[in-house]
Parts: C-alpha cells; sequence; structure tokens
C-alpha cells in the first residue's frame, strides 16, 4: 500500500448532517459502522447478494458493501436507527416484525426492515407476489421469509387504512 | 476495507478521459457492482480505480429530436424500468433489466457497466443487440458509435480504446417504431440469479398482421458474447404467421447458437432452450405487436 487517500465526506444521515475524513477504500458500510457507530448495518456476505447491510440512500435501497464510502458524499442515508421515535418507541414495521415473529437470530433484520420503509414509503399497495420481489434482494436463514412477507403486508394494509385480505387475517 | 491502491473521482467526462490517460492501468468503476466485488475476490487487488460514478450527465433517458431514444450509460437498471419513455417504445428492456439481480442490485447497477464488462449473460445485452443498438463512446479524438455487435469483441472484451469511456446508448427511431418484443429469461431462481440462456425477440408484422415483416432474434449465453441468431431472421421474414412458422423459426436457431458446457448448463439443455425460449418469445411478440397466431 502506497500512501494512505483520504476524503472529507458529508452527508446527511438519519436527518442530521454530518461530515467525516474518511479513507477512500472503505465501504459505506465501513463508513457507518466505524465512524458513526451505526451498527444495525451488518456485515454479512460483503459482496451485495445477502441485503443485510443495506441502507436507503436519497430514497433508494443499496447494499453499502458494496458502495463506496466516499460516494455518501452530499448524499441523504437512513438506516434502521433513524426509525427510532424520540423517547425510543419502534416504528408500525419494526413492531410488525415482533408481531409476527418474523424476526430470530434478527441479523438480516435491519436490512429486511430498510427495504420494508421503502416498499411503505411508496404509499403503494402490492400483491403478494409483487413484494416477495421486491423483498428478494434478502437472505435469511432463520424465519423462511414467510412471517417477513406477513409483517411487510400487514403493515402496508395498516398504513392504507385498508382491511386485511381473509389470508392475512387467520395468519 | 477495499484493497484500492488509488482512487480518482471523475468531475465531468472530459475530466474522466484525462484522468484515463494520466492512469492508463486504472480499472473505471460506474456503479461498482462488478468491480467491488471482484476486487473482494481478489482479482482486481491493488488496483487503481477511477470513479465515473458522479457525473449524473450520463444518468437518465432522453428522446431526441430525430426519435432517437438515448440512455446514459451510467443509469440504473431500476430507473430504466420507471422510465416513461423506455415504458412507451422499448417496454422489454425495461423488463429485461427487471430480472437483473435484486431490487438493491438493480438501484446500484448501471447499463454501461452491464454491457462494458462483456459477459454474455447480462440481462440488457441480449434485449440491446434485438432493438440494434448503438454505443457511444467518448475519448481523447471524440466521439465514436458503433453497432453494440462491433462492440461486443470477445467473452470480457470490449472495443473501448485507450482513455475511452461508454457515454450513451442509442436505440434508432427506425430500430423501434413499429415493432414489439419480449425476453425470456432462464434461470434457476427467481432472483439473485444469473441467466443460464436468455432470449429477445422482437417483431414488425405486416399492415394486415397476417406476416412477418421483420423479426430479430437475440440472445445471450448461447455463445462467447451475445449474439444474433441471423439464419432464423432471415427465414423468418415475410412468413405467414401460424403456429408451424413459430416452430420452423425456432429450429433454425439451432444453425446460429453455439452454447457450451458449464456448470450452470450442458450444452445439449442450452440447444433445447434456445429453441423453446425463441419459439415462446417470438408467440409473445406476434401477440404484443396485435398478431394472431391460427393452428
Amino acid at each position: 500500500m502506497s500512501e494512505k487517500q483520504y476524503k472529507l465526506v458529508k452527508c446527511i444521515i438519519n436527518g442530521k448532517a454530518q461530515e467525516a475524513i474518511v479513507d477512500v477504500r472503505a465501504s459505506l458500510t465501513d463508513m457507518l459502522r466505524n465512524d458513526y457507530r451505526m451498527t444495525s448495518v451488518k456485515k454479512g456476505c460483503e459482496v451485495g447478494e445477502c441485503g443485510a447491510c443495506n441502507v436507503i440512500i436519497d430514497g433508494e435501497c443499496y447494499n453499502s458493501c458494496i458502495y463506496l464510502a466516499v460516494w455518501a458524499d452530499g448524499k441523504e442515508i437512513k438506516t434502521l436507527e433513524g426509525l427510532m421515535g424520540p423517547n425510543g418507541e419502534l416504528s408500525d414495521i419494526q413492531q410488525a416484525f415482533i408481531d409476527e415473529a418474523a424476526v430470530q437470530c434478527g441479523f438480516c433484520t435491519p436490512g429486511v426492515i430498510m427495504s420494508a420503509v421503502e416498499i411503505l414509503d411508496s404509499g403503494k399497495i402490492y400483491k403478494r407476489e409483487e413484494l416477495r420481489k421486491l423483498l428478494a434482494g434478502h437472505l435469511c436463514r432463520c424465519t423462511g421469509y414467510q412471517n417477513i412477507l406477513n409483517a411487510v403486508e400487514k403493515t402496508m394494509y395498516q398504513r392504507l387504512g385498508k382491511e386485511l385480505p381473509d389470508y392475512l387475517e387467520s395468519r | 476495507m477495499y484493497d484500492i491502491k488509488a482512487l480518482y473521482e471523475a468531475e465531468s467526462i472530459s475530466h474522466g478521459i484525462s484522468l484515463l490517460k494520466e492512469h492508463p492501468q486504472a480499472q473505471i468503476i460506474a456503479g461498482g457492482s462488478d468491480v467491488l466485488v471482484q476486487m473482494r475476490e481478489g482479482k482486481r487487488a491493488g488496483a487503481e480505480l477511477i470513479s465515473i460514478y458522479g457525473l449524473d450527465e450520463l444518468r437518465g433517458v432522453k428522446l431526441e429530436e430525430d426519435g432517437t431514444i438515448r440512455i446514459g450509460s451510467l443509469t440504473s437498471f431500476s430507473h430504466i424500468t420507471k422510465d416513461p419513455v423506455i415504458q412507451k417504445y422499448i417496454n422489454v428492456l425495461g423488463e429485461a433489466v427487471d430480472m437483473v439481480g435484486g431490487p438493491q442490485i438493480r438501484n446500484i447497477g448501471t447499463i454501461g457497466g452491464n454491457t462494458c464488462n462483456g459477459v454474455t449473460s447480462a440481462d440488457s445485452a441480449s434485449t440491446l443487440f434485438a432493438w440494434d443498438a448503438v454505443i457511444e463512446v467518448t475519448g481523447p479524438e471524440g466521439v465514436r458509435r458503433l453497432p453494440i455487435h462491433e462492440f461486443y469483441i470477445k467473452a470480457g472484451k470490449v472495443d473501448l480504446r485507450s482513455a475511452e469511456l461508454q457515454t450513451g446508448i442509442l436505440i434508432p427511431k427506425e430500430s423501434y417504431e413499429g415493432y414489439f418484443g419480449h425476453y425470456i429469461k432462464y434461470a434457476m431462481r427467481g432472483a439473485m440469479d444469473i441467466a443460464t440462456l436468455g432470449c429477445s425477440v422482437n417483431v414488425k408484422l405486416s399492415e394486415d398482421k397476417r406476416y412477418l415483416k421483420d423479426v430479430r432474434i437475440a440472445y445471450g449465453v448461447a455463445g462467447p458474447i451475445p449474439m444474433r441468431a441471423v439464419h432464423a431472421e432471415a427465414a423468418a421474414k415475410g412468413l405467414e404467421i401460424n403456429s408451424d412458422t413459430i416452430e420452423k423459426v425456432g429450429d433454425i436457431v439451432l444453425e446460429d447458437v453455439t452454447p457450451r458446457d458449464s456448470w450452470r448448463a450442458s450444452k445439449a439443455f442450452r440447444e433445447h432452450i434456445a429453441r423453446v425460449l425463441c419459439k415462446r418469445a417470438l408467440k409473445q411478440s406476434i401477440l404484443l405487436a396485435g398478431g394472431v397466431i391460427h393452428e
């Protein structure tokens, strides 16, 4: 390794303006975990397959492990930490994951929830098959995905003030 | 931390070109979903990178005055799928790139990166071949445009010369006007998978919609680089639309495809699905164009 190279990266993380001098070799996962202690951002596969490091950048989901930290300059980033209410309250989608037992070991959960946030914030209504596709960028080795889908789908109907379809009522 | 020797960030296209001239050994990085993964595997360890990710002028889809559809090379797959110009004129391209990886990959992956890495399985490539896309590259000597089939030289090698950047992908009006297309990706899983074989077909029908005026059949993974089934296309032109025609055209593709055995699938299996996918995609394209298929 020749001389180290650094860059000042200014961005908004969970609504707060931040800046840090970052090693240009760092991934966004590295920056969020090491410089900002955002430990909801997990290091899973680190090659963009498992979705454990998923965060929202300017409204779209990205695997932060294959996103250079320097690219975050000027961007608005949202992690799971940003969902917490002023007194530590859980958001509706987090509560739904608990209610539906969509969490077991919890390692994939922050990443999946951030995808769910992008889906729910769109304000659109999706069919279960469409939700499956929208959540396909995550690997979960415990829950088997059904409960995750139930949690996202129920929250979607609740946010839109719509009644749950029969197949969700009984679950 | 990635094993990056140095990172240079381009601030404009011309700055990118001068960086490429200054650092001829450096690797261009667009979205990074190939380059960074390869670095993690150690393949490009210790490389110098020139990042063009910040060049917003290379993002977006535009309908130019002469009717050419211009796709900036850094446009992400998800933005192509959502784009109204794509949806209106060449919707099949949006459908094809919506089969790449998973949602997060489609947000970071760019169509320029997908074509510049020269792999045969790229979901965008076969459809771009079918539409007779033109690749625009910009270098120290200026802008160069070439048909996509000339851009691909061999597996992993495209016609990007010293200090050149791919800056756009163009679909001329005569390529898409009156054409309707369908893409089928054959893969083992519904997401996060690479095509075992991909087939993209588009057709133009006669005025009375009884004959095939023009047919374009393109493949990914049917050879070392994406390709067109020229014999099958020539045979299909002018034929009356019926189920025999579809069978016949689908069988002739064996004169064109040259798939290989790999751990993903055997040559024999790929030859089989090359025929089946062509027939299905041809049928669907005819239906989209308003044709009726008589038994």
